[in-house]
């Protein structure tokens, strides 16, 4: 009864869809105003809706119903409550409800809380949201149905892959997910702006709130998704340009330059044909991500069905979506003008060149991703990996930081060059002094890219915090504290970025309880190994002291098999100090009652996600101050009519 | 093409015999005595790809054949061998899909064209946005 009551909802939804789409259109085409004033209820419906389908499925997960297909194929009645949960968007048809139902509340909040836009843009936004749910519905019940019955149902379920069943499938698919999909709000305001012809400094005042908001998910989603590859995958990476991953930094960077130029087009009325590109950039990339995993082209942990027929429809999806924005794009956008040139020393000027460096290192991520699969169809398999985006996109990253730097120090419209400089002359000093302690410290030791990375970090850190100089910190906008923030968290995290790549300390060696091991100025002692049971699984655990000076700690580093599906994985057992961490992996035994162990002590390897962190606190106070200056101006307004 | 299959197939096949039968081996897990060596031998096995795994380096990868791979690297390197002919070796053994980092082939030139190209197109359009003269 759930599973249809759900799929009773997701048909009710696209039809709605397709109701809001030709009110929308043919309401601003007649100019009909009866006929928009139903536009807002259908939108908020659909959003409604598309919650309640996704609570069944969830409703079924949580119990284990085996009727349902998707349920007996990818969960257990074993699993601990938190994965069954979360298993629900741990498999194909979970996860695109869980895309679809992100649209469908997110065009309901468009309808519910977008004040500041024109009215027949706001009308023309909805209708392009219906327009793209739309496909996206049509994908999820004609190719994807969650909800199709099993009979007769089996006994108990096949179970989910253990590397999901982690507290991070709860937290990292719902944020990656709220970011990706809240970008086509972005992608749909650039639509009806284009329908209406209203890119102008309003239209990015309206929009900005909204990619703010999804950029900040995004930013979350891929932080916590790096933490959770970086302990459950048990090597210490935390980054791999997998292709995957690099399908969740492609909207990234996009939503980052958008969020920039949206600000030059808030401010200065100018980049208005650019800012539209990149909404529909943005989205598009969501899109194009989703088509790279979902369609199975890809090997990688990501893609759950391998399945060339829901990649071809995906395929037209993006084609058509994609196409489309583009045609309108380049219909309408001859009546947009771009307003008059910058000056060179100016606000606009470093923001363009933050939008240029961010834009040529998203298409070096899509070109080396792409690139493997071009090669194929001629009959040469390549791989594009590490060395290459380390490499390539790295420098333009480092230049993109000192960008950053420089950005919040030059005033909007004009400046005077040599003051700037005179501002600038801390970091540089403190970007010397950096160099020449490197230097000393670990001269043909590091690389060249961790050492620029650590020299920048450490400048850039403290240049980021200029903006607040002199100022009456209380006075302050919001804003400005959001800026300041998310800057030294890209500060931070690459900071940590290239402490871990200069200083990690690798330790392999096969030990038997007992035994002593040093390394990094840690001292661990190997006690005991022994089998352990939980919900689901069996493990043998190491039991090891470890101490650095001050007291020992005790930790656990596990070996765990699986029953459903059958599979091993390596519980890493991680001790955070304020400084580092100390990762210590349990392998196989080895002859002779050793024990394989991969120790790393990782120095300042946490500033990594510390950053991300600070990066989305700082798009979320950004974020705030926008809000509460809307709600203030509306309480005064009331006070003065009172 | 079935040579190619057969040989893919074997190499697959390798770890599987490799796991019930051949003790594993001896440098997959055991670092080089000269730190030197090792970081060598660590930063090219960071580039190297593992061909039974999904998308994973073999120096991060439980796979037998990972292990092996690591293990040749080592002994290699301890040879005296330099980390750029070993890749070079590798990818005579099991093509150009087994180097994380693109080699110079032809087919690969338009990827390392593609920073210049893009950075070139972008500042071309830049030029228009920027006012040539600064006003005193």
């Amino acid at each position: 009864m759930i599973a249809e009551i759900g799929l009773a909802a997701l048909w009710l939804a696209a039809a709605l869809a397709l109701l809001q789409l030709v009110l929308a259109f043919t309401g601003l085409k007649g100019n009909k105003p009866d006929l928009l004033a139903a536009v807002r209820p259908a939108a908020v419906a659909q959003g409604v809706l598309t919650a309640i389908a996704f609570i069944a499925l969830v409703t079924l997960f949580l119990r284990s119903d085996m009727s349902v297909l998707l349920v007996a194929t990818n969960s257990h009645s074993a699993k601990p409550w938190l994965y069954k949960f979360a298993g629900t968007w741990g498999n194909h048809e979970g996860s695109m409800l869980l895309w679809v139902t992100v649209m469908g509340v997110a065009g309901a909040a468009v309808a519910l809380f977008e004040r500041a836009l024109r009215r027949d843009t706001h009308m023309a936004t909805l209708g392009g949201q219906a327009a793209i749910s739309l496909g996206f519905y049509a994908f999820l019940l004609f190719s994807s149905n969650p909800f199709a019955r099993l009979a007769p149902a089996p006994a108990d379920g096949q179970g989910l892959n253990p590397l999901l069943q982690d507290p991070g499938l709860a937290f990292h698919p719902p944020t990656l997910y709220i970011g990706y999909v809240g970008l086509s709000v972005a992608f749909s305001f650039a639509i009806g702006a284009l329908l209406t012809r209203q890119v102008d400094a309003a239209f990015a005042r309206a929009m900005r709130p909204w990619v703010l908001a999804a950029w900040v998910m995004l930013t979350l989603g891929i932080t916590a998704g790096s933490y959770w590859a970086y302990y459950e995958l048990g090597w210490g990476g935390w980054w791999f340009w997998d292709p995957v991953e690099n399908a969740s930094l492609m909207p990234w960077l996009a939503a980052t330059a958008l969020l920039h130029s949206v600000t030059v087009l808030a401010t200065r009325d100018a980049l208005r044909a650019w800012t539209v590109m990149l909404a529909v950039v943005a989205f598009s990339m969501s899109m194009v991500g989703t088509f790279l995993v979902r369609s199975g082209i890809l090997t990688s942990v990501h893609a759950f069905a391998v399945d060339p027929e829901r990649g071809s429809f995906i395929l037209g999806l993006l084609a058509l979506y994609i196409g489309g924005a583009l045609a309108l794009f380049g219909w309408r956008i001859g009546a947009v003008r771009e307003g008059a040139p910058f000056e060179l020393v100016s606000r606009e000027t470093m923001l363009v060149i933050n939008n240029l460096l961010l834009t040529v290192i998203l298409g070096l991520v899509l070109i080396g991703t792409l690139y493997p699969l071009m090669t194929e169809a001629f009959g040469h398999k390549v791989s594009v990996g590490a060395p290459y985006f380390d490499r390539i996109a790295g420098p333009i990253a480092l230049a993109l930081m000192i960008a950053m730097a420089v950005g919040p120090l030059v005033r909007w419209r004009r400046d005077d060059g040599r003051v700037v400089t005179k501002r600038l002359v801390i970091p540089f000093l403190i970007a010397l002094s950096l160099s020449a302690w490197l230097s000393v410290l670990a001269w043909g030791r590091i690389g060249i890219l961790p050492f620029l990375g650590l020299v920048i970090a450490g400048a850039v850190g403290v240049a980021s915090l200029a903006p607040l100089w002199k100022r009456n910190l209380r006075r302050t906008p919001l804003f400005t504290y959001g800026m300041v923030i998310a800057h030294l968290g890209c500060a931070v995290s690459l900071g940590g970025m290239a402490s871990d790549s200069a200083f990690t300390v690798e330790k392999l060696v096969a030990a038997r309880p007992g035994d002593m091991i040093q390394t990094a100025g840690w001292q661990l002692r190997f006690v005991q190994i022994q089998p352990i049971a939980g919900d689901n699984w069996t493990a043998l655990q190491a039991d090891m002291e470890v101490r650095r000076g001050g007291r020992p700690v005790m930790i656990h580093p596990q070996s765990r098999f699986f029953a459903s599906p059958p599979t091993t994985t390596s519980e890493a057992a991680l001790l955070t100090r304020w400084n580092g961490q100390l990762y210590v992996v349990l392998g196989e035994e080895v002859e002779g009652g050793r024990w394989q162990l991969r120790i790393w002590w990782k120095p300042f390897v946490t500033l990594i996600w510390l950053g991300g962190i600070l990066i989305a606190l700082g798009g979320f106070l950004a974020l705030l101050g926008r809000e509460r200056r809307g709600w203030l101006m509306k309480w005064r307004a009331r006070a003065a009519t009172a | 093409m079935r040579l190619i299959m057969a040989f893919l197939l074997a190499l697959i096949a390798t770890p599987l015999a490799a796991q019930t039968a051949l003790p594993p081996a001896p440098w997959a897990d055991r670092q080089l005595a000269d730190p030197a060596q090792e970081r060598k031998a660590k930063a090219l096995m960071e580039t190297i790809r593992c061909l039974t795994c999904q998308s994973q380096s073999i120096a991060d990868s439980n796979a037998s054949m990972a292990g092996d791979m690591r293990s040749q690297i080592r002994e290699r390197i301890m040879a005296g061998e330099q980390p750029e002919a070993i890749r070079t070796w590798l990818i005579a053994r099991y093509g150009d899909w087994v180097s994380y980092e693109p080699t110079a082939a032809p087919i690969l030139w338009p990827l390392w064209g593609a920073p210049l190209l893009l950075l070139g197109l972008g500042l071309l359009l830049l030029r228009g946005r920027i006012k040539r003269k600064v006003r005193s």
